[in-house]
This record gives structure tokens, sequence and C-alpha cells, in this order.
């Protein structure tokens, strides 16, 4: 417990972990580029992105185009693949060395798995999985200090039931990590202009003492976080056979298949087909919710969707709290009702 | 030989099963209405350590840090297996979050001495975090692999790990000591054994005998009360059935690391979710109906 905490810095910069993996930047970086941005701006300061790897300099041009006006990018053969040590020493290092007042890291396993362990070095305050960022002043009511443009740090606990505000004034910088889908994802500008600095971190041996013996990673088949419709189904569909109507649909409309966490456990689907909290945030035009009571982890997960069409036997199931359409009745019957009417139509 | 496991565990609100009590009508949680649970993935790392200890030899360590009712979870790790229980108990550590939490458990496990294996949880289902386990490794300066999915080999002072990384996997070799995280796909948790429920369920912390002897004898001196609780603590001790009780001096904690003064952040406010009823158009399951909102969404593009 003897490192040095880090002074507040009201000029600091707002940073962002910018994760790649096989030289791809994860969605959620170049989101957090953007949101980043808003912040900074809010705060009239600028926004920076930590880009550790082997040869992954030209990723930096994405980050500037969605936010960033500058770019630490750490080349080191080390940083090719992720591992806890020596990603958690750059950014460390980096926190320390350009002492910004946010830093925000993306909700993934990996940012999950890095954050904690920096933010504990920093002994800074580390907020999970927000949902929402603002900046506004916050008035301490134990001492009634006024503590001016903090990071107000939102996110769903108690297992989605509650939503919770978090703010840290005391300790420096102000840390979360971001779910994924959640920020709006804004159109790159080519045009905008940014620095690229090369920044160069040591490692002690300790750092570098795991050692990745084997990686494998499974593409994403299921990518629900870009489909512009989601035909999802839940307990109600009542068994594997029906849940057919579900990818027919779905099919029909050139969207892709969800599911809700009763689903999946029913055996009706794969996980990967998971909407809802503990699966994927979805926002997609259109969100059409079929055989789903709506729990609040389900809700929480598709919600923000541009449109929901319900369809529910059970005229009080909360799934109609979120939706503009809602359609009580057997899904058997109404399902092939609106195939119909869409291959009529379309 | 063998290898010594510490498991970190938890007492949380049972949140998968809230019910219209759970919340107060100011929106904060009610958390006298909510019954508790063993954190679900707490009992896939209590297995991971027990999986160990089967196959290597050693012993298993179970530490939590919460109020007295916490010992609750401890009697379970024992029931299950485990060979010694600790309670880490202390006003002076209510509401820390997760920084301060990992500091205060970083000093009971160095007050425990020498350890192999610290196995925590993926995540507690009060907070969803999963932040502990990798500030605790980071506290005592030891590698973590988070989300385990299997501990493949241990020998030599290393283990081979396989963790999820969401999008795949990946294997690891790591020395010990080290902490892991632990996923619910990782193993099956064995029950307990009625055996060492038998046993077991009879082990208390310091200050559950001492509520037990103020219940039992309210019109004693504080002299006979003295008596009997230090009578009963030699018992169980004895017997082996002491769930040990640390506070933060015993583990020679910093107070400015726990608690509130430790703790950077705050809540500002909590909204329990209120369903915003803007009202939905009913759409007729019919032909005619269906067909209309088809109509509808394809006339604003929503369709295309």
């Amino acid at each position: 417990m003897d490192a040095p905490m880090m002074p507040v810095n009201r000029e600091g910069e707002v940073l962002v972990f910018a994760e790649q993996e096989d030289e791809h930047l994860s969605e959620v970086s170049l989101e957090l580029c953007g949101k980043a941005r808003e912040l900074a701006d809010r705060l009239g300061v600028q926004v920076g992105a930590v880009l550790p790897g082997w040869n992954v300099r030209e990723l930096s041009y994405r980050l500037i185009a969605h936010g960033a006006d500058r770019v630490y990018h750490v080349h080191h053969t080390e940083l090719e693949h992720y591992r806890t040590l020596p990603y958690a020493r750059v950014m460390i290092e980096l926190v320390n060395r350009h002492q910004p007042q946010i830093v925000l890291f993306g909700a993934t396993a990996l940012g999950r798995d890095l954050a904690p362990r920096v933010a504990s070095a920093l002994r800074a305050g580390l907020t999970a999985d927000c949902t929402d960022l603002e900046i506004s002043d916050y008035t301490d009511p134990r001492t009634k200090t006024t503590h001016r443009n903090l990071l107000l740090q939102i996110r769903p606990a108690f297992g989605g039931n509650i939503i919770a505000t978090i703010v840290n004034f005391d300790r420096w910088p102000q840390m979360a990590t971001v779910r994924e889908g959640v920020m709006r994802l804004h159109d790159p500008d080519p045009q905008r202009g940014g620095d690229i600095l090369d920044e160069r971190v040591d490692f002690s041996d300790f750092d570098l003492s795991v050692r990745l013996v084997e990686r494998q990673r499974e593409p994403r088949k299921v990518n629900l976080k870009a489909a512009r419709v989601i035909v999802a189904g839940g307990a109600g569909v009542a068994s594997r056979q029906n849940f057919q109507l579900i990818h027919d649909l779905a099919g029909a409309m050139g969207g892709a298949v969800g599911a809700s966490r009763a689903a999946i456990d029913g055996g009706f689907i794969g996980k990967e087909h998971q909407v809802g909290q503990t699966g994927t945030t979805v926002r997609p035009a259109l969100y059409i919710a079929c055989g789903i009571s709506g729990a609040i982890q389900h809700r929480a997960g598709m919600e923000e969707s541009a449109k929901i069409i319900a369809i529910n036997w059970d005229k009080e199931a909360p799934i109609f709290s979120v939706a503009h359409y809602g359609i009580v009745g057997d899904l058997r019957k109404v399902v092939p009702l609106m195939i119909r009417a869409i291959k009529e139509q379309a | 030989m063998g290898y010594h496991s510490v498991v970190c565990v938890k007492q949380v609100p049972d949140t998968a099963n809230i019910t219209g009590e759970a919340m107060k009508a100011d929106g904060t949680v009610n958390r006298a209405a909510l019954p508790t649970v063993f954190n679900p993935d707490d009992l896939h790392a209590l297995e991971a350590a027990l999986d160990i200890r089967e196959r290597f030899g050693g012993a298993v360590t179970a530490v939590s840090m919460g109020p007295l009712a916490a010992a609750e979870v401890l009697r379970e790790c024992l029931c299950r297996g485990a060979d010694r229980a600790i309670l880490i108990n202390d006003r002076r550590a209510a509401a820390s979050d997760t920084l301060a939490t990992s500091y205060i458990l970083s000093r009971a496990v160095t007050k425990i001495g020498s350890f192999d294996l610290i196995f925590c949880g993926r995540q507690a289902i009060d907070g969803d975090t999963a932040q502990v386990g990798p500030q605790l490794a980071e506290k005592l300066g030891i590698a973590q692999v988070t989300y385990t999915e299997r501990l493949l080999e241990l020998h030599d002072g290393a283990a081979r790990v396989r963790r999820s990384v969401g999008n795949g996997w990946e294997v690891l070799d790591v020395r010990l000591p080290m902490l892991l995280t632990i996923l619910d796909t990782a193993n099956r948790p064995r029950p307990s054994a009625a055996r060492r429920v038998m046993r077991f369920k009879r082990a208390r912390t310091a200050g559950e005998v001492k509520r037990e002897v103020e219940a039992s004898q309210p019109g004693a001196s504080p002299g006979d009360r003295e008596c009997e609780y230090a009578a009963g603590l030699e018992s169980l001790k004895m017997r082996g059935l002491l769930i040990e009780q640390w506070d933060l001096d015993d583990i020679r904690a910093e107070l400015q690391w726990c608690g509130i003064s430790g703790s950077p952040t705050k809540v500002y406010r909590v909204q329990s979710i209120v369903l915003t009823k803007e009202g939905f158009k009913e759409v007729q399951a019919t032909e005619e109906g269906i067909r209309t909102m088809v109509h509808e969404l394809i006339v604003e593009h929503t369709l295309s």
C-alpha cells in the first residue's frame, strides 16, 4: 500500500482503453471513443486512447475517426496477445504518466479482467458494467462540499432490480467499465485529426511470468448486436420444435434470432442467442418478443430497441410495459400470420 | 506435500428471487426482506479447492467478510469439506466497496500465512462486479486467472489453466501462488456429506456464542455470562467447531483503507426500476390486425 495516489487533475483527459485482438478493434472500444468525446467536450478536455499490441499502429486512425485526439500506441512483442499482467502494467504506467481524470474500459471478458487489476494498483474507484455515463456536479451529503463536473457512473445492480448511480471524488482517476452495445456507435469521421504517440513501457519478470500456451477464438456466429431486426423467443415457446417458428419469422424478416434465459435453460436454443443482462444487450430497429414474459433481466437487455412488438397469451406479462405493439394471443397462431403478412407486403 | 487453498465466499441477498417487498417505497433495497444465500459462483470456487485437496492433498481454508449472519455460509463450507473457516467481522468494514473489500481480504490472507491457491467465484449476484478477485490478486502481488473453466495440471509449483475469454478460450501456465476466479460451468459442487452436516451444524463463531449465551440466560450476571461464554468457546475449540472470527485489528488492517474511508466509489442515488407504462397499441390476433401492423412498420421503414 505504498503507491502514490493520483492527484485531482481537472485538465486531465478522458482516457479509453482500446481493446484489440488479432489486429481487430472491439466494437465497444469505438463506442467508448464516441462516448468519451461527448464527456470530454462537456469538460473541455481531450480524449486519449491507449492502444497496446504488436503491429497495430494502423488501428490508431480508426480510434481518431471515432473521437480520439491522441492515441498512445504501445508496441511490444509481449503485447501481441492479451495477458493480464503486461497489459495492466501498460495502463498503470500510462495513467501515471498522463494523469487522466476518467478512464474507461469495455466491460468485455478482457476489460473485466484488466480494469480491476489496474484500479487496485492505482487505488482508484472502479464501477463495473455501466450502462450510462454523465457529467454532473455532486454535493457530498456528509460534508456539503460540491464537487464540480464529476463522472456519474450509472449501472444496474441487485440482479437488475435497481439502477445505481456511483460517483468517486476523493480518489482519481474516475474509472468505469462500460457494457458492450450500450453506447451508440457513431459513424467514423475520416477527416478528424489526431496524434499518434509512441509510448514505451518496460516489464518486470513478474509482469511476464504468465505464459500463454494455446488460444482459440470462435468467431461469433450470432451477431445480435449488428441485427436490425431481432425475433426472440422465451419460455412461452414451450419446445425446441416450436422454436422453429421463431427461426421462420426471423428468416422472413431478414432478422437474427434471440432468446430469453428461460428459452436457453429450456434447451430450445444455444446460449449465444441470449438477450438480456447476462447475455447480449441489443438495440435493434425492431424487436419481436414471442412468449417472453419480460423479466427485468431480459428487459434490461432490449428495452432500448426502437420498436418492440410483444406477443404473449398473458396480458399481464411485464413485457407489455416496454412494448409499442402488444398482441395478446397464442404465438403458434400469431407468428404464422405475421410471416404471411410480411410475405404479402414486403 | 499438497496445496493450501484459500476460498473466498460471500453471503448475498437472493437477487434471483426478488419479491415485491424487496423494494422500499423510496426505491431503496429492503435487505431485511431478502432471503440470503451462499453466492452461487462461490460454491464452484469451494468445489475447485476441495477437488485439488482430494487429488494432491493439502488443506482448504474458507474466508468470508460480512455480518455475524455470514457465519452461515462458513458453516456450509465446513459441511461441504473445508478444513478451516474464518469470518472477518467488523463494523468498521461496513460499506466497503470492492477496493476496500479486496484490501481487507488481502490482510486476512496475509494473516492466514502461506497459501498456494486462492479461489473466488466469478462474481457475486448482488453486485455482479467480478472485481474483488482481480483486486485481491493485485493487492497480494500474485497472478490472476479469471473465468477459469478448468485447472488442467498442477505440478512443480505451477498450474496450467484453461479460461474462457467470452468468444473462445485460452490455456495459461502460471506460477504459484496464484488466484483463480471460477465459472459455474467448471465443476459440479458436491453436496454436503450427512456425517459432516451432523458435526458442523454446531460450528459457531465467537459472536454467535455470545449471542446465544445472552439469549439463553437473560437474567444472569455479566460475570456468569462471561464464564459461560468462555466455556462455550473452549468447548467448541476442543471439538474443532469454532469458526474463527477476526476483526480489523486482528488482521492489522489500516483503517483508512477500510469501510467508507477506504472506498472511493460512493452510491449517489439508487432507483428501483419502475416500469414506464406509456401504453402500447393493442393489436388483435387476427389476420386483419396483424396485416395492419406490418403495413405500419413498412410505411415507417422499420421493416424494409
